[in-house]
């Protein structure tokens, strides 16, 4: 059974398309990162999967339907929404107290040795404490949340970059593991390049782009063109050109390393460039060529044409 | 589900090594209603100090009045005596009313606008629960501090007028006699109960605007109904809206007790007549709409 099965799934406010008709399959044990602008339905599409907002379309999580069954789903499944949703009154240990008290997967004592390496103290009031440890503080109950699904909406928003860092590693290190599935949508995409097994670009309520990360490694490569190869690296179809420091840096998809190596320097690209390369309105149309050239799936290559 | 500590470092998911005691989600809901709102045995107290400030003020010169007092009719005497102890008692009981309608007004709302709903609905805990531990507060809790506290406070005005006397050389006797603290606090405890199932339709308003209002919450409450009351007398010239309303407030009153005219004994207990009013039932009915509604919004509401 697949983690999280959504089929058509689709969210209108009003007259605004938030959600238009995703498919979305993820399995368990991965860790999805999806990336898009501000307004593009990430956090629709989460709300959706944790049961905060009705929908249109099929969506199961965990076998169960999110809409209907949130408290019964959210045994198996923990979410951070943002980094300020702890009530700001609430006690430390009221906080442990409570979620003891209600949660049939959570084990104390795993939170505390989590608390034990912060400098959180047990007496303190969230509002007492920092930004960053309150993050500290949620990270720590969730993570002693025996979860299959975590579900993290700009989990680190506003932090600083240690506490980034750390946030991230401690997930990492003392969460993850491969009966776990762990989704997360961040504005940070260089910190969870390296975490993520699968990506995924939303733009407007509609899938951008999809692939895990190994694909992204062999598909996507970046050179630095020397000044006399830019006509033929331009006839090979990148997807996006940029210029650094008067040179030419061109992206490809599907184009042999060897054949790159050949025109310049070639690097693995960030999720970064790939995200402006993908969302940048003037490369809409390489990608498409490059797509239908490579004779992908006619699915994808639309779903990028249509999204812009 | 109860597999061995020492499992709990490799917790996985095809291994649950996490301690299960049975949830109790409704019970730590309730608690935590208390965490937060410390307002629901806190304005209590600061009000019954205030009573006690009050009575404490009241009895300089009491052992002179006492006796002209018993030197008159007995039954001036007792209502004489009497009377502070009823002041308290109403005194916390108009307390509890006011800090319970606040308490529904703020219930639903304020998790939304610090936007800590987004947390609480990330626990598996149900929105019925999470209504129903709300809804208790003004039904069971309120009325369970309350009457601790009026016991305790005519408590203490009984134990210093009793010092005040014997020191005085005079007996307290005439106190306890006309105090009766046992048979007084059977009658608090029933009327505590009788007054809030009268009212819980005007909790159970007050946690639907909460949950469904997005700014002023209190407005949204008393304004449709000041507004209702105000176009049936300009428009009809009559208000029966008004008396409508006037009934839900203190209807309780003239149902669950009987006053004796020009008596100033304790008043009969009438549970009888209570538990027969329509009114009771009829408002428990529309209670439980609105409590209904409550949980069916906020599934639907997210943070402001």
């Amino acid at each position: 059974m697949a983690t999280i099965e959504a089929r058509g799934l689709r969210k209108t406010f009003g007259t605004t398309v938030a959600l238009d008709g995703i498919n979305l399959h993820v399995e368990e044990g991965r860790i999805l990162g999806i990336i898009g602008p501000n307004g593009a339905g990430k956090t629709t599409a989460l709300n959706a999967v944790l049961g905060l907002t009705s929908y249109e379309g099929e969506l199961k999580v965990l076998g169960r339907d999110p809409w209907t069954n949130r408290d019964e789903l959210m045994r198996d499944v923990s979410f951070i929404a943002d980094v300020a949703v702890l009530p700001r009154w609430i006690r430390v240990s009221q906080l442990l107290d409570y979620v003891a008290g209600v949660h049939p997967r959570f084990d104390r004592a795993k939170a505390e040795s989590f608390l034990a390496r912060t400098t959180i103290k047990r007496t303190s009031k969230v509002r007492e404490l920092s930004k960053g440890m309150v993050a500290q503080l949620h990270l720590a109950i969730v993570m002693a949340i025996d979860a299959r699904l975590l579900v993290l909406d700009e989990p680190t928003l506003g932090l600083d970059i240690l506490y980034r860092k750390q946030f991230y590693d401690s997930l990492l290190n003392d969460y993850f593991d491969r009966s776990r599935t762990i989704i997360v949508t961040t504005h940070q995409v260089e910190e969870v390049q390296d975490v993520l097994t699968d990506l995924m670009f939303i733009d407007r309520g509609r899938i951008v782009l999809e692939c895990s990360m190994e694909e992204f490694d062999s598909r996507y490569l970046e050179v630095m063109v020397n000044p006399e190869h830019l006509a033929a690296a331009r006839a090979l179809n990148p997807l996006h050109e940029r210029a650094v420091f008067g040179r030419n840096v061109l992206l490809f998809d599907g184009v042999g390393h060897d054949q790159l190596e050949r025109l310049g320097e070639v690097r693995r690209p960030s999720i970064a460039d790939l995200f402006v390369a993908v969302m940048s309105p003037h490369s809409q149309n390489v990608s498409v060529s490059a797509s239908r050239q490579r004779g992908e799936p006619a699915g994808q290559a639309d779903q990028v044409g249509a999204a812009k | 589900m109860n597999s061995s500590e020492t499992m709990s470092e490799s917790a996985g998911v095809s291994d649950p090594g996490y301690r299960s005691a049975t949830p109790q989600p409704f019970y730590w809901s309730v608690r935590r209603e208390l965490w937060e709102n410390r307002s629901i045995y806190v304005a209590p107290i600061i009000v019954a100090i205030v009573v006690l400030f009050g009575f404490l003020v009241s009895t300089i010169g009491l052992p002179e009045r006492r006796r002209a007092i018993l030197l008159g009719d007995p039954a001036k005497a007792r209502a004489a005596i009497e009377a502070p102890y009823d002041m308290a008692a109403i005194m916390l009981i108009l307390t509890a009313f006011i800090v319970g309608v606040f308490y529904c007004l703020d219930a639903l709302y304020g998790e939304r606008r610090d936007r800590s709903i987004l947390f609480w609905k990330s626990l598996p805990v149900s929105d019925r629960t999470t209504l129903l531990s709300k809804a208790t507060i003004p039904l069971v809790i309120l009325p369970l501090v309350i009457f601790s506290i009026v016991v305790a406070t005519q408590l203490v005005m009984m134990l210093w007028t009793s010092l005040l006397l014997i020191s005085h050389g005079m007996s307290p006797a005439s106190t306890w006699e006309y105090v009766p603290l046992f048979r007084n606090s059977f009658i608090l405890l029933y009327g505590l109960v009788a007054i809030a199932l009268w009212h819980a339709p005007i909790y159970g308003w007050a946690l639907l605007i909460s949950g469904w209002a997005r700014r002023a919450t209190f407005l949204w409450a008393v304004v449709p109904f000041l507004a209702i009351g105000f176009f049936e007398k300009i428009t009809f010239g009559t208000s029966h809206f008004a008396s409508m309303m006037k009934d839900r407030l203190m209807g309780f009153a003239p149902k669950a007790f009987s006053f004796e005219m020009h008596s100033v004994a304790s008043p009969k207990l009438t549970p009888g007549a209570y538990l027969s009013s329509p009114g009771l039932w009829l408002g428990l009915v529309v209670a439980v709409v609105f409590v209904a509604v409550a949980i069916r919004l906020r599934r639907y509401r997210g943070p402001l």
